[in-house]
């Protein structure tokens, strides 16, 4: 009993870190159609953020909570307005020039900061499940990649933005003609989308092993959950999330995580042959 | 009738979403046919071409080709059965020269030196031959047009399906038009779609009028002419 | 793409510039100089993979480094266990090969859009890259061969002469070797392109509806193109593995993948001869900047893509397309005949 608990607390997490990881690059791509190719970046500076500001003696939950994603926002700003904005409408390009920038991005922290850099410590200790120890800090992320879910929806279904954004994506031109600039919306959106990645980056933090490239071991999955779910982000990234964290963390206690990864890709593989639009291109079309 | 017919549409409907764009046609062609169609914009003549060349899949009804069931067949088996398309807007190779383009087409059954002569037939045909060897992208839009039709023709095919044929094009190049079609029809079953009346007069023995995506009427060319719905629901714009 | 390297004039133009590499380098350069040449061969091997695929197929492939790094593996697994070198090699284009059509089937009869495809090959490549990091151990064997996680497999015997495992090559003699087979994979490539399958490949390309309403079905052609694609960096994983004598989990890195990404993009998508200088070109940075020791390797790779991107601002196929559109009236006046898949 007490292990199928810590199986399903295992899995509840697995879903969350899926959620957590993909829903920045989610927002992007629902919003913008663009698959951003440096988001395993985005999400490696969201924990450097962390990394060195609690190393610079800032509270540990304000540098995941503040720091990282104000950080990874701006620098989401900064590269729509340098790349992403020369590009629209050319998705290939716009994967290639952010596959420059990932790759300009771990040269980058490499020089800056070397290959490995002292990192924080998970906080919070353990609480037990029967005989077993679980992680509090787990719950802690449950409760981020719960309450970005939560947020994205709220503000895309609540809010004049969300309206705004939605409207936009729906059809730019006529949104121009109704005084609404694209251009700010599209900016907005993906630094909107960095921010989320870079608090994603921050909760990471304390459990990844913090080093340029640890990108790498994110973005298959983040990619694999966004394709899974399809256009609907926060439907499509619940659903892929759910269905795909389920089965990695299943086929994970049944043999190691990075099998549980092979079994990811080989579900998304098939499922692409099923569904070439995802979860939610055949089901939950109207969906957020 | 379906003892002798090349094309048998039963039934067919294409429903997307709410909207009907082909409401249960009854359609049939025999071997060696010429047929027009003609209706509004919008009477679902295009989507009924896309649903005989499988780029569609109807919502009900079935279709066949020499009584083979082609109706959930892909485009490209549909096509090796025999039926070639000049679509609407001109679907080409853009990257390629013209005689590369009707090559692609010629090889597909074909040794090389035999496509290569079906080539310049084609060419030769529909008076290509001076521009054979330039980039069919940059071409003018009729030209491109002609280039469609040699493909079409270089893959001989026993049905075609030509979808405006002379839009777009010159009076002198809308008879060579009306020519050529009256000489593939002597050994090809034709369906023209064809919004120009005088084109029409120059072919047509049979013409099915489309409305609403419903078959108006189906008779030969002058009793369509003089009927007064269709008049009412196509002609009257144009020609009254 | 210059008219003096299509058709077949320019075909035994770039043979014969081969050719003289062969013979000349050796003479020329030093023992150092030839063995760093043999990797840029086998790199250039592998940019022909990526510019047959991409440039003739229109496949959008950001994961080549799979198939590469499969090919490396499966030689040097096949030559521990084996004993020889023979089958190693088969296995190492025979493995990526099968790899990629069955990577393929799923990908081109699901039809899924470009960009899907591009981020499905570069997971595919990633997760191979997370699966070889973790066979640390010695639990982690096939036959012989410990797969050794991270650190990779060194000590992989070298090529030998067939049927004698002892007769192993030297590095003048793999040189040699490399060249031919690089100037094997050229002319394979060129002979297809000008096949049947090349002309409907490129047609697909070009416009996959006209292509069906012919009674083509690109899922098969792009399927096959895309195996053979694979078999091709599987030969060159097998060429880099010899190289060194040493394979690890780099080959299937994202870095990689987008050197080799780079390579075609630098050289021009759409030929061959450019894929081959591109990558010659990218690899001789990559040495000349290894040996400072001031920028990571990445970061110049990332300069590269982005500025690449950024500065041809038409978008990098079109761009390729104009280049095209002004080369083909010349070489109307060059008298072409029917020859016309522009593959210098």
């Amino acid at each position: 009993m007490a292990l199928l608990g810590l199986i399903l607390f295992n899995i509840i997490n697995g879903i969350a870190v899926l959620v957590l990881i993909s829903i920045g690059l989610a927002v992007i791509y629902g919003m913008m159609r663009i698959i951003n190719l440096a988001h395993g970046e985005f999400l490696m500076l969201g924990a450097y953020a962390t990394v060195l500001s609690t190393n610079a003696g800032v509270n540990l939950w304000v540098s995941i909570l503040i720091v990282s994603p104000i950080v990874v926002g701006l620098f989401g700003l900064l590269v729509e307005r340098c790349i992403i904005r020369f590009l629209y409408g050319r998705l290939i390009d716009t994967m290639l020039a952010t596959w420059g920038l990932s790759l300009f991005m771990i040269g980058g922290i490499t020089t800056l900061f070397g290959t490995t850099v002292e990192g924080v410590s998970a906080p919070l200790g353990a609480f037990n499940i029967g005989p077993y120890h679980a992680s509090l800090y787990s719950v802690f992320s449950i409760a981020v990649a719960a309450a970005m879910l939560g947020g994205v929806w709220s503000v895309l279904r609540f809010t004049k933005f969300g309206l705004i954004v939605r409207a936009t994506m729906q059809n730019p031109p006529m949104a121009a003609a109704l005084g609404v600039a694209p251009n700010r919306i599209y900016m907005l959106t993906f630094a909107l989308g960095a921010a989320l990645t870079g608090l994603a980056g921050g909760v990471l933090a304390p459990v990844a092993g913090v080093a340029p490239g640890m990108g790498a071991a994110y973005i298959a999955k983040a990619f694999i959950t966004v394709i899974g779910g399809g256009a609907a982000i926060v439907t499509g990234s619940g659903l892929a999330s759910a269905l795909f964290g389920t089965i990695d963390q299943i086929v994970t206690f049944q043999t190691t995580p990075v099998i549980g990864q092979v079994a990811l890709l080989i579900a998304a593989i098939i499922m692409i042959r099923i569904l070439p639009q995802g979860i939610t291109g055949r089901f939950f079309r109207r969906s957020l | 009738m379906s003892g002798t017919a090349l094309l048998q549409a039963s039934g067919v409907s294409k429903r997307f979403g709410g909207v009907t764009a082909v409401d249960t046609v009854d359609f049939s062609l025999a071997e060696g046919e010429l047929r027009c169609l003609i209706g509004p914009n919008g009477a679902g003549k295009s989507t009924f071409f896309k649903l005989l060349t499988g780029q569609l899949a109807p919502s009900t009804g079935t279709i066949k080709f020499r009584g083979h069931d082609v109706t959930h067949a892909k485009t490209h088996e549909i096509a090796r059965l025999g039926v070639g398309i000049k679509t609407q807007i001109p679907n080409v190779f853009n990257g390629l020269i013209v005689r590369e383009n009707l090559y692609v087409s010629a090889i597909r059954i074909n040794k090389p030196a035999r496509a290569r002569a079906i080539v310049d037939e084609v060419l030769a045909r529909l008076a290509l031959t001076d521009i054979a060897d330039r980039l069919v992208g940059v071409l003018a839009h009729g030209q491109r047009q002609w280039v469609e039709i040699g493909a079409v023709l270089a893959q001989e095919p026993d049905l075609i399906l030509l979808d405006e044929p002379a839009a777009g094009m010159t009076h002198e190049e809308v008879a060579r038009t009306a020519q050529l079609i009256r000489e593939i029809n002597r050994t090809k079953a034709l369906i023209v779609v064809e919004h120009d009346m005088q084109f029409i007069r120059m072919i047509a023995k049979q013409v099915t009028v489309f409305n609403q995506g419903r078959i108006l009427v189906e008779d030969n060319v002058e009793h369509v002419l003089a009927n007064q719905a269709v008049r009412d629901v196509y002609l009257g714009k144009r020609a009254a | 793409m210059s008219p003096l390297f299509t058709g077949r004039a320019g075909f035994a133009l770039v043979i014969a510039a081969g050719v003289i590499v062969t013979i000349a380098l050796p003479l020329i350069d030093g023992m150092f100089g030839l063995v760093q040449a043999t990797v840029f061969i086998a790199m250039a091997v592998l940019a022909l993979s990526l510019g047959f695929i991409w440039g003739f197929g229109g496949i959008m492939c950001f994961g080549q480094s799979a198939f590469f790094g499969l090919g490396g593996y499966a030689y040097a697994i096949a030559a521990i266990d084996f004993g020889g070198s023979s089958w190693a090699v088969l296995l190492a284009i025979a493995v990526p090969a099968a790899f990629a059509a069955m990577l393929g089937y799923f990908m081109f009869y699901g039809r899924i859009s470009d960009a899907y495809m591009g981020v499905i090959t570069l997971t595919v490549a990633v997760i191979l890259y997370n699966v070889m990091n973790s066979t640390s151990g010695s639990q982690y064997h096939i036959g012989a061969a410990e797969l050794g996680g991270f650190n990779g497999m060194p000590s992989v015997p070298p090529i030998n002469l067939p049927g004698d495992p002892s007769a192993a090559l030297s590095p003048l003699q793999f040189f040699i070797l490399s060249m031919i087979l690089l100037m094997a994979v050229y002319t394979g490539l060129r002979l297809l392109l000008a096949s049947r399958f090349g002309r409907v490949l490129v047609a697909i390309r070009e416009n996959e509806t006209r292509a069906m309403l012919l009674g083509y079905d690109p899922r098969f052609y792009k399927l096959v193109a895309f195996a053979i694609g694979g078999g091709i960096a599987g030969l060159s994983g097998c060429l880099f593995t010899n190289w060194g004598g040493f394979i690890s989990p780099t080959a299937f890195s994202l870095a990689q993948s987008a050197q080799i990404i780079i390579f075609v993009l630098l050289g021009g998508i759409g030929t061959l001869l450019g894929p081959i200088m591109g990558a010659v070109a990218i690899e001789y940075l990559i040495t000349l900047t290894g040996t400072q020791h001031r920028f990571d390797a990445n970061l110049i790779l990332g300069v590269i893509l982005l500025g690449f991107v950024l500065l041809v601002p038409q978008g990098v196929v079109p761009a390729i397309a104009a280049q095209l559109a002004r080369v083909i009236p010349a070489r109307r006046r060059a008298g072409a005949s029917s020859q016309t898949v522009t593959a210098p």
